[in-house]
């Protein structure tokens, strides 16, 4: 593993704390009905957003999903305006036309997120066409569930990205669960890796969520990409510990066992990482995390709602 | 009402839907369902629920993400023989099976002049309220009526959802089925035994002559929650279902538009290039030199479905709008202010999906 300065060691904290701690709050909020929108929670699989984008440069793009939290964080989007459009204010990301499943952040190169699985991946290769076509130096991010390695196109968009080697980093956020079903009833061998390689793609898989495993396997990808070398895939294993959509706990459904959902809790990367640091370091991160939640929420409060006017605004770009 | 004779019995239209897909599959052993999410715990809002304990995994399965394939998959099966029922929680998921749908599905018996028919019956739920937003809330029936070889049906009631699904599942067509996520819970008497609705008849709902109104799927439920509205001022509205909009009713819509000079019609989704214009211009084309009438249509805003609740409120007709516009087109532009009714349905709807 590369050795990590204590800086971005607690970075890398602060963003797993941040999203853990924000969705955990939406989870204490969501029966107020103050979120009036589906939610698609990242609780879990933090790891996999913070352990990438700390891989990242700030030009870098990143094209994610409806479970869209986590990455819109790690990628530097605004906590205040995460909340307030998931309240559906005007002083949300999307001036409350989005909701939590199309969260967008252009400041920070965050692309919006869509609801419609895998249609980001043809539109992160058009995007890495256009860099590479203006020999940019950013790369492209695309974040997917493994769920969205079912859809053609998803084959389609792997191998025009092959075919030009173009400067794009496909992640697959593998949490074995497409809803209730599991990736074995699905795919015959249930290997991303494989069919991506089958591109002639190089890939790395990264068992059990580990963020610093994440982040070393992202950066030397990246490298490549940035090197010339085209498109990257790495598949990270993780595991989703709510309901597919909303705030609660899903046992009841009964669809995956009980003690796969338990190990995967007892190997807690916010934990873990955050155990790496000194108490005292640990302690102030949670303390600003706590403030910058509560703020987060407190804005969203006293934002107000969009009026009528805006109701038919940016159905057409001027 | 545990002494109701059999024929009051109701059930949801949920129920409904689940008990003629269940009737049909202990009828016709070729007939199975498949799509995402299927055979989950949940069973697609009850409607698929235990569907795989009783006929088993062959006839009542999930699949991977794969739209377009699963369509010509089923397109297959059903040139086999077999009646495939392929759901979809979302009519947004639609867009991925159109190439399936519009070349294939609806182009097979007439391209090959009857040597071969595809009946295969496509569910798609229209999603509403809880912040569905721009990707999970669309209608897109009027892209199917378009297309010639393709049936459109979106019944309103319980009895209609059982008895075209049936109608569907015997069609030795391809069938589009919607139904509206807003309508699930709606209760009404629905005959036990198995029977069909004919399609390409509309219900008239209620009576009146002073204006018709044509309200498609959920908005069915709002219309007649207007008919109430506009009682209160001595109007009389008929209001009239389509049930199946490929094909569509025209003669009941006319006779009425004939006897009422005043028409709104009312749909559950966009009103450009929407079923709703295809109804005014047929009726321009059968009335005109016979009969002029009035004429308003009310569907979406011309945007796409915000999430916030907000402009999400002033996305959708409601009772009062369509109240209002009912009303205007009786007396005229008034000073008629409906008072506000609640759409039940949507006001207690709980998420998170
Ligand atoms: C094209 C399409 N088909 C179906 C759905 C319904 N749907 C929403 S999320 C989901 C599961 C996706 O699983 P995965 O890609 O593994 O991502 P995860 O939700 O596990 O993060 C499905 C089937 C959809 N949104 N889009």
């Amino acid at each position: 593993m590369m050795a990590i300065p204590e800086r971005s060691l607690s970075t890398i904290y602060r963003d797993l704390r941040r999203i853990r701690r924000v969705e955990e709050k939406i989870i204490e909020v969501y029966s107020s009905d103050k979120v009036k929108s589906p939610v698609h929670l990242s609780i879990g699989q933090e790891s996999v957003a913070v352990g990438v984008c700390a891989a990242l440069e700030p030009q870098d793009i990143a094209f994610g999903t409806y479970r869209g939290h986590a990455l819109y964080l790690a990628k530097g989007g605004d906590m205040r305006r995460m909340i307030a459009e998931l309240y559906g204010k005007v002083d949300g990301c999307a001036r409350g036309k989005a909701g939590s499943m199309h969260l967008v952040d252009m400041s920070v190169n965050m692309m919006g997120t869509s609801a419609i699985v895998a249609t980001s991946l043809p539109l992160a290769v058009g995007y890495a066409f256009a860099l590479k076509a203006r020999k940019e130096k950013a790369i492209v991010v695309c974040f997917f569930g493994e769920g969205a390695m079912d859809e053609g196109v998803a084959y389609e968009s792997l191998n025009f990205a092959a075919l030009r080697k173009l400067p794009v980093l496909f992640v697959c956020e593998n949490n074995q669960y497409a809803i209730y079903s599991h990736v074995r009833d699905r795919m015959p061998h249930g290997d991303p890796c494989a069919r991506a390689r089958s591109f002639n793609i190089p890939t790395e898989r990264i068992e059990r969520g580990d963020t610093l495993a994440i982040r070393d396997a992202s950066a030397k990808a990246a490298a490549a990409i940035r090197a010339g070398e085209g498109p990257q895939f790495i598949e990270c294993m993780t595991y989703r510990w709510r309901d597919h959509v909303g705030p609660d706990e899903d046992r009841k459904w009964k669809y995956r066992p009980d003690e796969e959902l338990d190990a995967w809790i007892r190997n807690d990367e916010v934990a873990r990482v955050g155990a790496m640091l000194d108490d005292a370091t640990r302690q102030r991160i949670d303390a600003e995390v706590e403030a910058e939640v509560t703020d987060a929420f407190a804005f969203a409060d006293a934002s107000a709602f969009p009026g009528g006017e805006e109701l038919d605004q940016y159905v057409f770009s001027a | 009402m545990s002494s109701a004779p059999k024929s009051d019995r109701s059930l949801t239209y949920a129920e409904a839907l689940y008990e003629g897909t269940r009737q049909e599959m202990e009828r016709d052993p070729g007939v199975f369902v498949f799509g995402l999410g299927v055979d989950d715990a949940r069973g697609m809002y009850g409607t698929t629920l235990d569907l795989q304990n009783v006929f088993g995994a062959d006839r009542n399965f999930d699949t991977p993400l794969s739209e377009d394939a699963m369509t010509g998959v089923a397109i297959g099966a059903a040139l086999a023989g077999m009646r495939p029922i392929h759901v979809h929680q979302r009519m947004d998921f639609l867009l991925l099976c159109m190439n399936q749908l519009v070349n294939m599905a609806a182009k097979s018996s007439y391209m090959f002049a009857g040597a071969v028919n595809v009946p295969i019956v496509v569910r798609a739920i229209i999603g509403r309220s809880w912040g569905q937003g721009a990707q999970h809330s669309q209608a897109f029936h009027s892209y199917f009526m378009h297309v010639p070889g393709l049936k459109v049906v979106a019944p309103s009631t319980p009895h209609d959802a059982k008895g075209c699904m049936i109608a569907a599942i015997r069609d030795n067509n391809p069938v589009i089925f919607m139904e509206h996520r807003m309508l699930y819970q709606n209760r009404g008497i629905v005959p036990e035994e198995p029977f069909a609705v004919t399609f390409g008849q509309a219900r008239r709902l209620t009576e009146g002559d002073d204006v018709t109104i044509v309200a498609v799927s959920h908005m069915v439920v709002e219309a007649l929650r207007a008919k109430h509205l506009l009682d209160e001022v001595g109007i009389k509205a008929e209001v009239i279902d389509p049930v199946t909009l490929a094909p569509l009713d025209m003669d009941t819509i006319a006779e009425s538009v004939g006897r009422t000079g005043r028409v709104l019609v009312v749909d559950n989704s966009w009103t450009m290039c929407g079923a709703s214009s295809e109804i005014v211009a047929q009726l321009v084309e059968r009335l005109q030199g016979s009969r002029s009438f009035r004429t308003a249509r009310l569907g979406y805003a011309p945007t796409p479905c915000p999430t916030t609740k907000p402009l999400e409120n002033l996305f959708y007709p409601t009772a009062m709008s369509i109240a209002q516009t009912a009303y205007e087109l009786v007396k005229g532009k008034g000073d008629w202010t409906p008072a506000a009714v609640e759409a039940k349905e949507i006001a207690e709807f709980r998420g998170p999906f």
